[in-house]
């Protein structure tokens, strides 16, 4: 292998980032995280993930690296066991905070595909996922009540007043 | 007998690929007489939508909280997702008065108000708390006399702890009471409360089958012959995906895993052609229903 010279590239920062997040529901407390690295040591998906880890991503959080956080594939690993968050000893909402950027991220235009299609359904069906003919005839084989049936119309309205239907609908179909 | 009336909700893993835990808690709640009445008009929970809209995530789930109001009904639930996100949810809307009045302007829309005047359970709680162990102990006829097993509890019946715990979240015990009811052993095993990782097998399948091959391992380890579980997804990595898991990393478990209500079914004289077991994956007939 042949040994190349990294050039180190400027980061951007972004320094109202770290307010932008501490202004929005769950993400008060990245403020008060010093780094301790509870969170990293007790994640489950750190333990298996070689670029998650929930430590960084609130470090890069506090320094305005808002680009590189929101544009991050690695954002959308954690399984929010909030293991985290109850072991912090600062009590930083470690799993909300994600959330919270999380849901930035998709303002931006990064929706793994995966949750686009979940919407859809909810959006279609009112079930997070297509219930087929045949498990709806296997629920009569084992004598089970039919399928509650949802309201489309309420969850429409819900969509359009939170504003999920603009975020899924005005972003193509591209995917992180 | 019936003053344990809630709320049936089902939410959606259940009906879309786990028949067989539904199958079988109904037929606990006959056995001990806990009315279920049916939920129409109900939605996803909102848990799935959290990642990417938690106003959606909260607004679906305040919607199923408000019927409920309706009914003057508590909820009870069989999964863990759906458990933690409603009772999570529930607690956010009674005690803080600023996100009440944004979610109730959003409910305003299809002529709603959150009121919070309602209680979400999962099975598990209902029949820890409301039932109590006495009278679970009661309906088991035929207890398992050799028989150990290991529990997996999951993720959101445990934390985020200060807001949906009903038990200790570093070393939870009902579960664990619940399953030596039956008589069968419950053994301990390294990372109980390790979580499954089934919520992000859509955007990452290997970290999920690799956590979850890894419990497995535990699991074998402490020599546990089956393994129960108390919800959907964890069902999902622990028995569907128990075969790709033994492909993808070259090593046979074998290892039966059983809904919490279908354990407590045969203990209880329940037989087990009634319990949809031939659904799961593993083959759990020989193995489990020998000990009863």
């Amino acid at each position: 292998m042949e040994a190349s010279a990294e050039i180190a590239k400027p980061i951007r920062l972004d320094p109202r980032f770290r307010r932008e997040i501490m202004a929005i529901s769950g993400g008060e407390t990245l403020k008060i995280c010093f780094q301790c690295g509870t969170c990293t040591s007790s994640c489950p998906i750190a333990r298996f993930s070689r670029s998650y880890r929930p430590r960084q991503i609130i470090q890069m959080t506090q320094l305005g690296m808002k680009s590189k956080v929101l544009s991050s594939d690695t954002l959308w690993l954690c399984a929010a066991c909030f293991t985290c968050t109850d072991r912090c000893p600062q009590g930083v909402e470690v799993a909300s905070v994600l959330r919270v950027l999380r849901n930035l991220a998709v303002k931006e235009g990064f929706v793994p595909a995966v949750y686009r299609e979940l919407a859809s359904n909810i959006l279609g069906t009112g079930y997070a996922y297509r219930i087929t003919a045949l498990q709806i005839r296997n629920r009569e084989e084992f004598g089970l009540p039919p399928l509650p049936k949802a309201n489309i119309e309420d969850i429409a309205k819900l969509a359009q007043s939170t504003d999920l239907s603009k975020l899924i609908e005005t972003r193509g179909t591209s995917s992180v | 007998m019936s003053n344990h009336k809630y709320l049936f909700f089902l939410g959606c893993v259940i009906p879309y690929r786990v028949p067989s835990y539904e199958v079988s808690a109904r037929k606990i709640c006959e056995k001990l007489g806990i009315e279920l009445v049916e939920m129409p008009e109900f939605n996803c929970c909102g848990l799935p939508l959290d990642p990417i809209s938690h106003d959606m995530a909260t607004a679906l789930a305040a919607r199923n909280l408000c019927l409920a109001e309706q009914k003057d009904l508590q909820i009870v639930t069989l999964c863990n997702g759906c458990a933690g996100n409603l009772r999570k949810i529930n607690k956010e809307l009674k005690e803080n008065k600023e996100l009440r009045e944004k979610i109730n302007g959003y409910l305003k829309g299809i002529g709603m108000e959150f009121k919070g005047n309602t209680d979400v359970k999962h099975f598990i709680q209902v029949l820890s708390e409301d039932v109590g162990l006495e009278k679970v102990k009661e309906i088991v006829q035929k207890p398992f006399k050799n028989l150990k097993v290991a529990e997996h509890y999951g993720c959101h019946l445990l934390r985020p702890s200060k807001e949906v715990a009903f038990d200790n979240p570093e070393n939870p015990k009902v579960l664990k009471a619940l399953i030596e009811a039956t008589g069968a052993k419950c053994l301990d095993y390294i990372d109980e409360t390790q979580c499954c990782g089934a919520t992000i097998i859509g955007v990452n399948s290997e970290i999920p089958l690799e956590l979850t091959r890894e419990k497995l391992i535990h699991v074998r380890e402490a020599g546990a012959q089956a393994l129960i579980t108390i919800c959907p997804s964890c069902h999902l990595m622990f028995d569907t995906n128990q075969p790709r898991i033994e492909r993808k990393f070259g090593e046979k478990f074998d290892l039966p895993v059983l809904h919490y209500p279908q354990l407590l079914a045969l203990a209880a004289g329940i037989s087990p052609d009634e319990l949809a077991l031939k659904e799961h994956k593993v083959d759990v007939s020989e193995k489990i229903v020998l000990f009863c």
